[in-house]
Formats: structure tokens, sequence, C-alpha cells
């Protein structure tokens, strides 16, 4: 019964690796190379794990088939056994150095994955501004001077930098095919690079729970070729509104908007938690003129921290 | 219960040793306690947003009071408990008596200083740095406040009951508590008040 | 807080729990009271400051909270079995999960680990009770006041419902206004005073408590857990009590900690409950390790394999657990640097758990070994518990953990460390010690139903979680489109926690199967045990052993089993015993309305019941207590009872 069951857990964790294969998890389905080393450095610790798992079910399986009192003679006395020094150094030494393969991979994946992807070492990436409003996302674009809710395009091939911030509870920015997810709070301003490799279509949401409306926060990623998004950036800024205070303010006191497309951004008014306007400086009299805002929701310009 | 008349009273049954013990881990319970506050309070003493810094809102006299205060009620307890370790009721009521007193006035100082701060608009709710620095002070003020009364219904008991095993055990429990509240003091006292003064 | 706000009201589930409620509450008084039972419940039990009655109610009310988190798990997994449902609407799913967190891990596996503490300590060290015992008593009334006060928040206010982690900005008073928040950190607050009360009484009780003869390194391998728990829960649990009480400043005094108006800082909270958390996490699990070591090292008729790297690994782990907290959020944007030093020092504790799993496997090695159901489930946990381990190494990994972090993975994984980890120990521990408190044992037949029925089920439940979790599903989405493709598995899921509450309902079926026709033990030791506890009788008396036993190694008992030597005299002297006392659970009555009312910050109240509470310590203080004497005759009539009991059988 025991082997049957070791047998049964030994083939769900390899049918983990195999459906990576044929149909493809989303992690194990990465479209960019930030998400591709993740996927790799899981795979590769399912590997090294299973070998774990390996020899600690064949050695419960013998053990137990062996030693059960029905198999054994009446008159048998287990032996009085204090331990083995060597035997015990051995199951401390082979740990300690799998625990520094998998340190070693840690430490390299990531900071690869925390910077600009090498294969688009020569590019400067765009920058887009991510932030979290109760159950929905607003992207801003400072160079190309646009906005949109719930929706981001950009060009496939090349760095993307989205840096994160909140307006209210800890969210989490997370686009499972591209990257792994970061924090965004509300009182600086967090970073994530990522790039697709192909133009495509892919999920975004929030991962961390902030509240009613959380399992509905998610947005649509899109990587478009280089001339797609060219086109799309002239057609916002050629037909969508502005958007002015008043409107992101309504904005960011609804719940849950669909997807909206702005010709102007957020970030000439209501400046990200970042630099002079982060939480993370010191002294308190460049802030006064700030007080006057709406109270509700200038929490990401109040926050201080002392971070440096 | 087994009298051992070999060690001090406070010392002398099994009960006793194990209360002793249990209350020096209670103390590193407390010790986990106010470490977790300092932290919290080092973590935030910056943030002062639109109230006053540590430097706009210290002065040293009160400050100096309080640690006179405290310091010295720590040295007459300890006389206290010499005292009863002679065997000396009416000396060890006295020194006991002297340390509730110098604790009321270090409390009382503490209450001023509190007022003032207050009067200068600054509260609890004003900033990080305040909700932590009045956290902190506040949790070592109520436990001096608690001492106060834990010690004066330890006097009653000396009084009602004279030396025994429990009554010495409590007197000798209670200094231990008196001398870690003053330990704490000296490190709010150091790194609250010398560092907030210093800028 | 308006009056119409106080019941929560809307759902017909919480109606049906208020009628419940009523109901059982009305119902109680009445059966006490019709049976001319109160006397007998104030004298037995309310009153009692014996380690064993208090251990058992420990369990009984952890056995009522393991119901109470079991259906809001079942509410939960029927509610995303399949997609778009509406079963539940996000903000109940939302206090579902929360109340389900926090009572698993507080209110069921805390005082069930608690409860065995208390059963087996004393007995295994050759101890006739704990170092305290009226502070013991406190500290399970203070858990019991914690643990209904979060109760009652399902139906007067209503529940928290920002996670059981309740992360600011979203569990301040702007994010969640109603009171549920402020009922976590009260309740939480009176029970954890209670948990740190328990830790002091242990450490000392296993310190200065010992049998004669019996050092450190003779002690069974379920006391060293404990010892070393103790220390971990006296260390962590300040560090809450602050948590909690900034919170509580935060919510109802308009503090600025965690809130970031005027330089608050919302990571700081989540650094300091991970601070206590992930030490909790050890809390739970590092007794249930010495459970194991006692069931495994019974049943294979042997001595525990690498007794002193079990010791050492377990310390190494105690302190480690103090320097991983960080893992918990390497998405927050810190360094390449500090995330590589929290995934290398979470890494390094699979080393000493390692050991101990080898260890375990060795003990087994050349061993005899009987199927019994405590040792079914100590086996059931080595291979399911190493999957919860290996995956733990795999979530260590900062890369890797920004795919897992959040998602149903991460969900898989906890439950395969704490379910193995923690429930199965103490489901073992509890087959395995309840003949030595009641003198009977549980059906061997049902107790194996039901853990087949466990086993398999859980498995069902909790492997396709992983799947999910690779697959992008975030955990806490109280639903889900069905494009996500997320419902097959799902639905596997659900069937399986069905499984596990059928498991668990042939569990308790069994305690009252057994109750009426299970044969009664004859001696002591049905087991064959090795270490003190089995030395004296069951159920076991008032004073535990008529006279102390003389220790003089590992297993002490066993090997005089062998060679026919006792291991005490019977030479009795009278026994010095602790009266009982009303004070504990007036202590905890008061304690529990002094939290309702700081709940509803209806101060005047609250400061009136404190200050009853203070009143009530004074009057503690100047008490003269001296407990009682057992007379020899007294215990050799009932040692001759005991003696007469098994001739007659």
């Amino acid at each position: 019964m025991k082997k049957k069951r070791a047998a049964f857990l030994l083939f769900a964790v390899t049918s983990i690796l195999l459906a990576g294969c044929d149909n493809p998890l989303l992690i194990f389905d990465p479209k960019g190379p930030q998400a591709e080393t993740i996927s790799s450095t899981i795979l590769f610790s399912i590997a090294m794990m299973a070998g774990i798992l390996l020899v600690v079910y064949v050695l419960y399986t013998v053990v137990l088939l062996k030693y059960r009192a029905s198999k054994q003679d009446e008159s048998y006395e287990p032996p009085h056994e204090e331990g083995n020094k060597w035997l015990e150094l051995i199951w401390t030494a082979i740990p300690v150095v799998i625990v520094i393969i998998l340190s070693v991979v840690t430490v390299t994946s990531t900071s690869s994955v925390e910077q600009k992807s090498t294969v688009y070492a020569d590019q400067k990436p765009l920058v887009i501004y991510a932030s979290s409003s109760n159950w929905k996302w607003h992207f801003s674009y400072p160079e190309e001077g646009i906005e949109t809710v719930n929706y981001v395009n950009f060009p496939a091939n090349r760095p993307i930098e989205f840096r994160l911030y909140s307006y209210g509870p800890i969210t989490s920015f997370w686009i499972p095919q591209l990257a792994g997810q970061k924090y965004a709070m509300s009182d600086m301003v967090t970073k994530i690079n990522m790039s697709a490799n192909v133009p495509g279509s892919f999920m975004g949401k929030n991962s961390n729970f902030s509240g009613e409306g959380f399992a509905k926060m998610e947005f649509e990623a899109q990587a478009l070729t280089d001339a797609d998004y060219k086109e799309w950036v002239r057609d916002v800024k050629a037909t969508a509104p502005a958007l002015t205070e008043s409107e992101f303010d309504s904005l960011l006191k609804a719940e849950h908007v669909g997807r909206k497309t702005y010709s102007s951004n957020h970030l000439s008014f209501r400046p990200a938690p970042e630099g002079k306007n982060s939480g993370h400086h010191h002294g308190s009299m460049d802030d006064e003129g700030d007080m006057d805002m709406d109270m509700d929701m200038d929490m990401d310009m109040e926050g201080q921290h002392d971070g440096h | 219960m087994k009298i051992d008349h070999t060690v001090p009273m406070e010392y002398s049954t099994e009960e006793n040793k194990m209360k002793i013990l249990g209350f020096w881990i209670f103390l590193g319970a407390e010790i986990a306690l106010f470490s977790t506050l300092f932290a919290v309070y080092f973590t935030l003493q910056s943030n002062t947003k639109v109230g006053p810094s540590a430097t706009d809102l210290f002065h040293l006299s009160p400050v100096m009071i309080e640690t006179i205060l405290l310091l010295t009620s720590s040295f007459t307890i300890g006389l206290g408990i010499h005292a009863m370790r002679l065997g000396l009721k009416k000396p060890m009521m006295t020194f006991f008596g002297i340390t509730l007193l110098l604790g009321a006035g270090f409390l009382g100082v503490e209450v001023y200083e509190f007022v003032t701060y207050i009067s200068e608009g600054a509260t609890i709710q004003t900033s990080g740095f305040l909700s932590a620095l009045f956290t902190l002070l506040g949790t070592h003020g109520l436990h001096v406040t608690f001492g106060l009364l834990w010690g004066g219904a330890i006097v009653a008991q000396v009084a009602k009951r004279g030396f025994t095993p429990e009554t010495s055990n409590k007197a000798f429990i209670f200094s231990l508590y008196w001398h870690f509240l003053d330990v704490v003091w000296i490190f709010i006292f150091s790194f609250v008040y010398l560092k907030g003064l210093m800028g | 807080m308006k009056w119409d706000e106080f019941f929560v009201t809307g759902e017909p589930m919480i109606y049906a729990a208020m009628v419940s409620i009523v109901v059982v509450s009305l119902a109680i008084p009445i059966a006490l009271t019709y049976f001319k039972k109160w006397n007998w419940l104030w004298t037995n039990w309310l009153t009692t400051v014996d380690h064993k009655k208090i251990g058992v109610m420990y369990i009984l009310a952890a056995l009522l909270m393991l119901f109470r988190g079991g259906v809001d798990a079942l509410l939960m997994r029927a509610q995303t079995a399949v997609p778009d449902n509406g079963l539940l609407d996000g903000q109940h799913y939302n206090e579902i999960f929360t109340t389900h967190g926090v009572i698993m891990i507080l209110f069921m596996a805390m005082p069930f680990i608690i409860g065995l503490m208390n059963v087996v300590i004393p007995l295994q060290i050759g101890a006739r009770d704990v170092a305290f015992p009226r502070l013991n008593a406190v500290s399970f009334w203070l858990f019991f006041a914690g643990a209904m006060l979060f109760n009652i928040s399902f139906v007067i206010g209503g529940s928290p419902d920002a996670g059981w982690s309740a992360y600011f900005p979203l569990a301040s008073i702007e994010f969640s206004p109603t009171v549920g928040n402020n009922y976590y950190a009260i309740a939480l607050q009176i029970a954890g005073i209670g948990t740190l009360l328990t830790g002091i009484n242990f450490l000392v009780t296993i310190l200065k408590m010992r049998a004669p003869g019996m050092t450190l390194m003779k002690m069974p391998m379920f006391t060293w857990s404990v010892l070393i728990t103790n220390v971990i829960i006296v260390f962590a649990f300040p560090v809450l009590t602050v948590a909690l009480a900034l919170m509580t400043l935060d919510r109802q005094f308009g503090t600025q900690f965690f809130a970031m108006q005027s330089g608050g800082m919302d990571m700081l909270w989540a650094n300091l409950f991970w601070v206590w958390g992930h030490p909790e996490v050890y809390i739970v699990v590092l007794p249930a390790f010495g459970i194991y070591s006692e069931i495994i090292a019974t049943f294979a008729r042997k001595n525990l394999y690498g007794y002193k790297s079990m010791v050492v690994s377990m310390v190494a782990i105690s302190l480690l657990s103090f320097v991983v907290w960080a893992h918990h959020f390497y998405t927050m944007g810190h360094g390449v640097m500090v995330n590589s030093v929290f995934s290398i020092t979470t890494m390094a504790i699979a080393v000493p758990t390692g050991v101990k799993i080898f260890n375990w496997l060795f003990t087994l090695r050349k061993g005899k070994i009987s199927f019994t159901t405590p040792m079914l489930y100590s086996l059931a946990f080595i291979p399911i518990f190493t999957i919860g381990g290996v995956t733990g190494v795999m979530l260590a990994m900062a890369s890797a953990d920004y795919q897992y972090h959040n998602t149903m993975f991460l969900v898989a994984h906890f439950h395969y460390v704490l379910i193995p980890g923690t429930v199965f120990a103490v489901i073992a521990g509890f087959h395995f010690w309840f003949p030595k408190v009641f003198g009977f044992r549980l059906n061997e037949k049902l107790g194996k139903l039901a853990f087949w029925f466990i086993i398999v089920s859980f498995n069902v439940t909790f492997f396709p979680l992983f799947i999910l979790g690779l697959n992008g599903m975030t955990r806490r989405m109280y639903t889900y489109s069905a494009s996500t493709g997320y419902g097959a598995l799902n639905m596997l899921s659900m069937v399986g926690a069905v499984g596990l509450a059928i498991g668990f309902i042939i569990l308790v079926y069994n305690i009252y199967w057994s109750v009426r026709y299970s044969p009664r033990d004859t001696n002591g030791d049905p087991w064959d045990g090795r270490s003190l506890e089995w030395s004296t009788h069951s159920p076991v008396p008032e004073y535990n052993f008529a006279v102390i036993p003389q220790v003089n190694r590992l297993d002490a008992y066993w090997f005089a089993k062998k060679e026919g030597k006792p291991l005490a005299d019977t030479v009795y002297e009278p026994i010095h015993m602790p009266n009982n006392s009303g004070l504990p659970v007036i202590m905890g009555a008061l304690f529990f309305f002094w939290g309702f009312f700081m709940v509803f910050s209806w101060w005047i109240p609250a400061i009136l019941s404190f200050a009853v509470i203070i009143a009530l310590m004074a009057y503690r203080s100047f008490e003269k207590d001296h407990g009682h004497y057992i007379s020899v005759e007294e215990i050799e009539r009932t040692e001759n009872a005991y003696r007469g009991e098994q001739h007659e059988n």
C-alpha cells in the first residue's frame, strides 16, 4: 500500500514536468527572458527535489517492507542503536552541498531577473508607470504622455521597465508569462524589468489580496510589433480625451472600471512617490504644500520612510 | 514544604527557586518586548512629517531628573533586599518605601513631560515618530505604574506577615523587576533622549 | 457603531449560525441544571489546576475549533469548486479565509499542541504537575477567552476580512472600517498572553522538575521538542504582543505606525508580523517532531536513532526560525543582496530537517514495526511532509518565489507542511496518549478507516493546488472565470475536502464508540511504551506518581521493564498538591468582557473590567493558599484500588 502511494506521488511529481510539455502551465510557458530564467530555475529545482524525494521514498519503502513486525520472527528483538557518526555526517553534508548549489542558482537567477535582460542590453528601456487603486490598474507612459486603465500595450523585443506604486493597500503586479511579480506600495516606487520575445496578449493581474474586488483585478498586457505600437500611440494621441485631475480623482474612487484610454497622464499633477515625492526622504518642510490635496487618496505623497 | 536554611530565604524552597527562574524567563520575554518597541522607534524616528523632531522636542533637564530618580531607586531597592537578608524588617520597609516614592517621582516628571509635549502640539497621533516615542515611553511608564501597585502590595504583606519564604521571595522578585525597568530606562535615556538631543 | 450594525445581518448562513449559537448556549445550562451537573463542572473542570484536565480542556477546545475552521475550509472549497460560483460573495469569502487561517493556526494547532504538552510533559519527566499549576489554568482560560471572543465576531459586528496576516494598509481603519480587525487584534492579544505564560511555565517545569537522574540528554524527545518550542514562544510572542498593540493603537487611537498619511510604514507591520509568524510555524511543528519521535521509537520497538543529532537539529531549526522572516515578502522590492541572504538562511533549514527525516528512517530500520493508528499517521507524515519540505526549498529561492508568491502553489506548500507536520502529529499523539488519560484505547478499526480517508483525501485536496499555482491561480480569489481552465482541479480539490470532512467525522465517531464499547486497559502501558508516562496507572491518579521514579538513562522505563527492576520503591510519603481555584476562570471571563468592550471602543466598561482584573490580581497576591497534602493512607487506598482493578480484569 505504502509502495503504491509512494509511486503515485512520484508519478504526480513527474506529471507536473510532463504537463509542462504538452499542455503548458503558465509558469512553464514563458514569453520573455526574465520569465524564461525563472522557469528554468524552477525546473532545475524540481529535478533536484525529485532526486531527494526519490532517495527518501526508496529508503522509506525498503524499510517499511523489510522491517514490518508481520514479516519477522516472534522472538526478534530490535538492536539498540545510538546512531552512527559517519552516516549522520553524510546526511548532513549532502544537503549542505545541495543547499550551496541551490544558493548559487538563486543568487545568479535573482540578480539576472532583477535587471534588464542581456538580450536587449543595447536598447533603452521603455518606462511605464503602473499604479493600482481599489481594484484596477493605471498605466502612465511618461515618454508618450498617454495613460491607459486596465490594459497596457508595449512593443515586443524591447526592454520594459514598470515602475509600481499603489493608491491604498499593497498590490502585487504580475504578468506570469513575462516576469515574476513585485509589490506596489503607496509610499515608494518599486521597479520590475521585463520584455516580450514575441508579440501577443498576456494575462496580468494583482496577486496580492487587496480587499473585496481583488478577484477581478486583472488586466491585459499586449506586446505589439514596433510599428503597431507606434501607430497605437499616434492613434491614442489623436483620438483619446485628455486626463483631467477631476477625471483622475473620480477614477481613483471608482471600484471597478472597464478599459480607458487618455491622451495625457496623471504624472504631471500627481507624480509617483519617487525621488523628491517619495516617502524615503528626511525633513518635512517641502511636503507642506501637498497637504491640501484630496485627503483620501494622497497616501502616496504623505508616506515617509527612513529608507536611505 | 521543605525549607533550606543554607541559602537566602527567598531561595529557600523549591517553589521559590522555580518562581525566581520563571521570573528571569519572564524578563527574557520583556527584553524581547522592549527590543521590538525600540526597533519600531528606530524605524520611525525620522518620520516626523509635520510634527516636531526629537531635537525640537527633548529637553535635557527633566530627563536628567527622571534618570537620577530611577537610578537612585534601583540603589535603594538593593539596600532594601540587603536589609531583608539581614532580617531587618523596618529598614527593609523603609528602603522599599523610598524606592516607591522615587518611582512615583519619576512617574510624575514623566507625566509632566508628556503634558509639555502635548501642549507643544506633539501628540501620539501627530507622526510616526511621535507614535513610536509615546508608545515606547508609555509602555515603560505603565510598567513603573504597575510596579508601584505591586511594590505597595509587597510592603503591606511584609508589614503584616514579616519575612517568610513567601514574602521574601515576592520582595526579591519585585526587586528584579525594578532593576529591569532601570536597565530599560538607561537604554531609553541613551538611545532615545541623548541620541535625539544630539540630532 | 450604529446599533443596526451590531449584529451581522443579511446572510442565511449567519442567521443559521446565530440560531445555533443561541440554541447551544441555552442547551448547555439547561442540560447542566437538569442533570444536576453544575457542581461537578465547577469542582472538576472549571476550577481545576490539574495539568491533565487542563490538557483535556485544551484538546476539546481545539477539536471544536478544528470543526469551525473545517467548515470555513469546506465553504471556501465549495465556493471555488466551479467557476463564477455565487455561493458566497467576495466579502463573505474574505472573512472566511481570514478566520480559517487564524483559527486553524492559533485556536486549533496551538491549543492542540499545548494540550498534549499539558497532558504528557509532567508525566514524561516524572513530575506531579507543572511548575505553576494555577498560572497554567490562567493560560488556558485566557486562550479560551480569546478563542470565544474571536468566534463571536461572526455574528456580532463582523469577522476580520484582511487575511490572517492582516497586512496594512488593508487592515487599517480606512480600508477595513468594521470592527472585524479589532476582534483580530484583541482576541489574539488575550490568547497570546496565555501562550506566553504557558511558555514560561513549561520552561521552568522542564528545567526544574525532572525526576532525579534525568539529565537533559536523558529526556524523552518530546520533552526536548517542547523545551525548545517554549524558548521560541518566550522570544517570539512578545513581538506579536507589540504588533497587535500597535494595530489596536492605529485602528482605535489614531496613531501613525502603519498608516502612511503621517509617516507610518506599511511594511513595518509585515516585518513585525513575520518576525513572530515564522517562529510560530516552528512552535507548532517542533512538538510534532517530538511526538513522531516517541511514536516511531515505540512502534519500531527500537530506541531513537541519532538522539544527539535530533536535539542539535531542533536547536538549529529554532535559531534559524528567527532569521528567515523576510522570505514572506521577497517581492517587496528589497535588493538582490537581502533576498539572497534570506534565501540561503531559509534553505539552510532544510539541512537539520533532513537530518531528522533520515534519523527517523534509520530508527525504523532493523525495527519491528507494528502498524497501529498512531504509527500510521507517523509513517504517513514522512513522505508527505517531505513534499512540503522540498517545495519549501523551492519557495525559498527568491527568483522562483516571484512566480510562486501569493499563488495556490504556496497554499499547497504550507498545507503540505502544516497538516502532516502538525495535524497528523496531534491526531497521532491523541490516539497514542488517549489511553493514558482515559484508561482505554480508541478503536483501531475505526481509527484506521479515518486514517485512510484523511490521508488519501488530503492529497486529493492539496496536490491539485500545486498545479493550479503553477498555472497562475492566485490565492484568496473568491471566484474565477471558466476561461482560466482552473475549474477541473478545483473541483477535484473540493472532492478531497469532502473526504477529509468524512475522515474527521469518523475520527470523532470513534471517540464516541470507544467511550461506550472499547475494552478497558488493565495496566498503564497499552503500547509497551518507553518513557515514564507509561510507568504509572491509567487513568493517571491525581498525583501522577505515588513515588517519584529514579531515572538513570534514556528510555529508563523500557529498560526497567526488560530487567524487571521497578523505577521506584513503594514507600509512600504524603504528597503536596495545589488547591483548585476559581480565580483563573473568572479571570478568563473578565478578559473576555474587557476584550469585547475594547473591540467596540466602549472605554468605560473596558476600564472598569480592567480595574477588576487588577483587583483580582491584588486579591491573589494577598491570598494565603499553601495547597493540601494527600495522606499516605489515601495514596495506599488509591494504589490498591488500581491494583485491585487489574486483578479483577
